[in-house]
């Protein structure tokens, strides 16, 4: 007799995800083309995107302003081994940008870039869908491209790795 | 064995909330925080409970460190547990002597999923949940082996229901309350039978958290401190037929373990999702007629599940800071029918 | 208040990408029961357990510790289950090592396990919430480009992380639990694997592994009677950071360095790289080993680089780490952590066989996990505090 040694059980739920306000905030700006982030009223550093709270002070955020879409590569590695749920096709290089106005980066791609022309302090730009195609989600920035400004100083961005 | 005291509780619950995990806690936190008397940075030890699976992702406890202050960094641990077993750790990180004081907060938000469903996860994976019997399906199987057993009646259920939500009139933090005649509540059709809606807990978002602090220090922060006199929690095999569902051994032995009837006890808050659990816990306990069970409405008024078990130490601990009483129990459960219990016994200053 | 613990009993599974000939259950009690016997004891004499692990779809499991109750003798029992990410295998062993500490337990059974087969870890990591999008590929993908901050701070070589690759995937010939074992492995062999999330290559990564392990604390009173020679516990801690927030440096962060010190401090160490003969560290890519050298104060910031090159931390060097293997050769993710604990405790009891360092009175275990912003360690020695 052939003994079990194991079964496959599908498991499959249904969640209903709520953003939360401050997120559900800046979503809604990014729908207008716009990044908005929050300063802190504490340590006056402001986060992008936008989260309703400082985790350095632990109080919420609440002034609200809008930030550029162009800022600077802080660090990044590029992406060569497939995983699900991934939105990019492979290699991609995963960049964390520090946009102008901002005090935290946070993680996109760069495109238009050959990969091993992506680098620390390399200065780049939103490329966004289409007007029409405009909806409150990450997806409405396509990604990043290089824009010919000389690279960021280190000092500039050390403190974000 | 060191004297610890609750100083503070805050806690927060709603049905269905719009802000998500990190903006439901932040306040409850804060509030907690400052009712305790003690700067955050004085708090030496943080502890939390909470459950990946109800939020759908992994790692879904690390946001919370955002809400409650983790800068500079902290002596923090968590259990993917009720936040009542956070506070069991936090109790014992203070007997230890490496810690003075503890935060413990817990969490969840049970409206992003279906509840019900998603705990039928929390099974053998091999032989159980592959029949996805869902959680008030196993609470019914309890409920009709307890009714068969004990000979009470869906009538003394609905009795339970009615006055926990007669309780529940004047608690914020209820998610169902009012007045509702026994009768009517027996017209109601079954949900799975033997329950009905009004047996079964509500689905609710919320949070918890309170402050512990060690020795005399507790008298100078609060006016009348809760003393925990004893604390215990055991745990049962999972499978239902491989333990008695109509009694809590488990509650039996913690509740022994903590010292219940070492005194009078004047309240309890038994954390009872079902309704016939609660008469079960009671008879575990030895709680007589003259116990003021559930006086906040308990877990059939409001069940923000992982912060459920904390809010019935809270809720009891606040009641004693109030001088509602003098003497109480409170008790936290997980896992399906009463698996695991948690009692804890507590004495006003 | 304040009891004394210290580890009377170990046991590890046999590491393996799929563990198939073993349910949950089964592989649980492989470690506990090793445990168990190494210790002398039965089911019956142990008073509390502790489970650790990490996040429950990694098996597709909510809060499996719940069905494993009784498979693991905890039925009338007190049972907790930790979960404080990567480094959940650390703070379980310290919550065992803690509930005897309270005085209130006198030995506890803790286990640490990880049947990531069950599931797809890289999809439970990468979970992807509506109006995001999917840019961190896992693990790899989220300390790349930390790596790269560090590599770019400190001015090291770029081969460094080949190195500390090399040296474990050795070291792991010597332990016969290791799930990744490359026979004749080679410094070229390493370079030439292909780059998963550049700077960090497949062979300087760690694998997915099935796997559990197990300890048991006890009390001073507890520890006389047992056979075996005890790893007493010295020191333990715990620090916490937030995951990100402006100006954090997640090189090398303040919750590690913090951590370290708080743990100097408790065992009375003042120059941690004379006093500690050795070190179980938890490095899930290589690069991480010259990183936790700086953070745990064995070296100077910028400099940790050094002892790697300089073999300070190979097997018959001045300072050995990883004297398993490490996270890069067995990590089945939630035990890993206490796989450190347990390796670091057989130094100290002459336990570890092939990859046993001469010697050994002091050894250091240590666990970081999220985003490197958990960080669990201790400190066991061959003598009471």
């Amino acid at each position: 007799m052939e003994i079990v040694k194991s079964i496959v059980t599908p498991v499959s739920l249904d969640y209903d995800y709520v953003t939360g306000r401050a997120q559900s905030r800046f979503l809604r700006g990014i729908a207008e083309g716009k990044i908005l982030g929050q300063r802190c009223m504490e340590c006056r550093r402001v986060y992008v995107p936008s989260r309703g709270a400082c985790p350095r002070c632990a109080v919420p955020t609440e002034e609200e302003l809008q930030v550029s879409d162009k800022g600077t590569v802080t660090t990044f590695c590029i992406v060569r081994v497939p995983s699900e749920n991934l939105s990019f096709a492979l290699p991609y290089a995963c960049v964390a940008v520090l946009l102008d106005g901002a005090n935290i980066p946070f993680n996109h791609i760069v495109q238009e870039c050959a990969l091993e022309d992506v680098r620390m302090g390399m200065r780049v730009q939103a490329v966004w869908a289409p007007k029409n195609e405009l909806a409150p989600s990450m997806t409405s920035i396509r990604y990043f491209k290089p824009i010919a400004e000389p690279d960021a100083e280190f000092d500039s961005y050390k403190e974000h790795i | 064995m060191r004297d610890v005291a609750i100083v503070s509780f805050a806690q927060s619950a709603k049905a269905r909330e719009q802000r998500n995990e990190i903006e439901i806690l932040m306040p409850v936190v804060r509030e907690a925080v400052k009712a305790s008397g003690l700067p955050r940075t004085e708090i030496d030890f943080t502890c939390s409970g909470s459950s990946d699976y109800l939020q759908g992702q992994s790692f879904a406890f690390v946001g919370a460190l955002d809400a409650v202050g983790a800068w500079p960094p902290i002596k923090e641990s968590h259990v993917e547990m009720d936040g009542a077993w956070a506070l069991y750790e936090a109790w014992i990180k203070i007997q230890t002597g490496d810690v003075d004081s503890a935060l413990v907060y817990s969490f969840g938000k049970s409206s992003p999923g279906d509840i019900a469903e998603v705990l039928a996860l929390q099974l053998d994976p091999y032989t159980m949940t592959p029949l996805w019997p869902d959680a008030h399906s196993l609470a019914a199987l309890q409920a009709r082996a307890f009714l068969e057993a004990t000979g009470k009646s869906e009538r003394e259920l609905a009795a339970v229901a009615a006055r926990s939500r007669r309780s529940a009139i004047g608690n914020p933090h209820a998610v169902v309350s009012g007045e509702f005649e026994v009768e009517k509540l027996l017209a109601e059709p079954y949900v799975v039978s033997p329950l009905r809606a009004h047996d079964l807990p509500p689905v609710t978002d919320g949070a918890s958290a309170l402050v512990m602090v060690a020795g005399d220090r507790a008298r100078t922060l609060c006016k009348r401190p809760v003393w925990i006199r004893g604390i215990d929690h055991r745990i049962e095999p999972q499978s239902l037929g491989a333990r008695e569902l109509v009694r809590s051994a488990s509650t039996e032995i913690a509740g022994a373990k903590a010292g219940v009837h070492k005194g009078k006890i004047d309240l309890a808050e038994l954390h009872a999702p079902y309704s016939h659990q609660e008469l079960i816990l009671r008879a575990a306990l030895g709680l007589g007629e003259s116990v003021k069970v559930n006086p906040s409405g308990g877990a059939l008024a409001s069940h923000p599940l992982m912060a459920a078990g904390l809010v019935r130490i809270g809720e009891a601990a606040q009641r004693l800071m109030n001088r509602e009483g003098d003497r109480a129990v409170a008790h936290a459960t997980q896992g399906p029918c009463l698996q695991q219990n948690l009692v804890c016994v507590l004495e006003g200053d | 208040m304040g009891e004394r613990s210290a580890v009377i009993g170990i046991g590890q599974t046999k590491y393996d990408a799929k563990r198939i000939d073993v349910s949950m259950p089964g592989l649980c009690r492989e470690a506990a029961l090793a445990a168990l016997a190494d210790a002398d004891l039965t089911w019956a004499d142990i008073d509390a357990v502790v489970v650790g692990k990490a996040p429950d779809m990694f098996e597709g499991v909510m809060m499996p510790e719940m069905f494993l109750a009784d498979s693991l003798g905890a039925a009338g029992k007190p049972l907790l289950r930790v979960h404080t990410a990567g480094s959940v295998g650390g703070s379980t062993g310290i919550v065992a090592s803690s509930l005897v500490e309270s005085g209130v337990f006198e030995r506890v059974l803790c286990v640490a396990f990880e049947k990531q087969s069950e599931s797809n870890a890289m999809w439970a990591l990468t979970v992807s919430t509506p109006f995001s999008v999917a840019v961190i590929a896992g693990a790899g993908g989220y300390f790349a480009p930390l790596i790269r901050g560090y590599m770019r701070r400190s001015g090291a070589p770029e081969d460094t992380g080949i190195r500390v690759a090399v040296k474990d995937r050795q070291n792991a010939l010597k332990n016969p639990y290791a799930h990744v074992k490359i026979p004749g492995v080679t410094f070229d062999q390493v370079m030439a694997s292909p780059m998963l999330w550049d700077p960090i290559r497949y062979l300087e990564t760690c694998p997915s592994s099935d796997g559990a392990c197990a300890m048991i604390f006890a009390s001073e009173r507890a520890t006389a009677k047992s056979p075996g020679k005890p790893a007493w516990v010295h020191a333990t801690a715990m620090r916490s950071e937030p995951t990100m927030f402006s100006g954090r440096d997640q090189v090398n962060p303040l919750a590690g360095r913090m951590n370290a010190k708080d743990l100097y401090a408790k065992a009375g160490i003042t120059n941690p790289r004379k006093e500690i003969d050795c070190a179980e560290i938890y490095v899930p890519f290589s690069w991480f080993e010259p990183m936790w050298m700086e953070t745990m104060g064995f070296a100077e910031e910028g400099q940790g680089w050094k002892m790697t090159y300089e073999g300070a931390t190979a097997l018959d060097g001045d300072l050995p780490v990883n004297m398993s293997g490490g996270v890069l050769s067995s990590n089945p993710i939630g035990a890993s952590g206490l796989i450190r604990f347990a390796e670091a405790a057989m130094q100290v009891r002459g336990q570890a066989g092939e990859h046993q360092v001469d010697g050994v009175h002091k050894a250091l275990g240590h666990a970081y996990g999220g985003g490197s912003q958990y960080f669990s360690t201790y400190i066991v020695a061959d003598h009471k505090p």
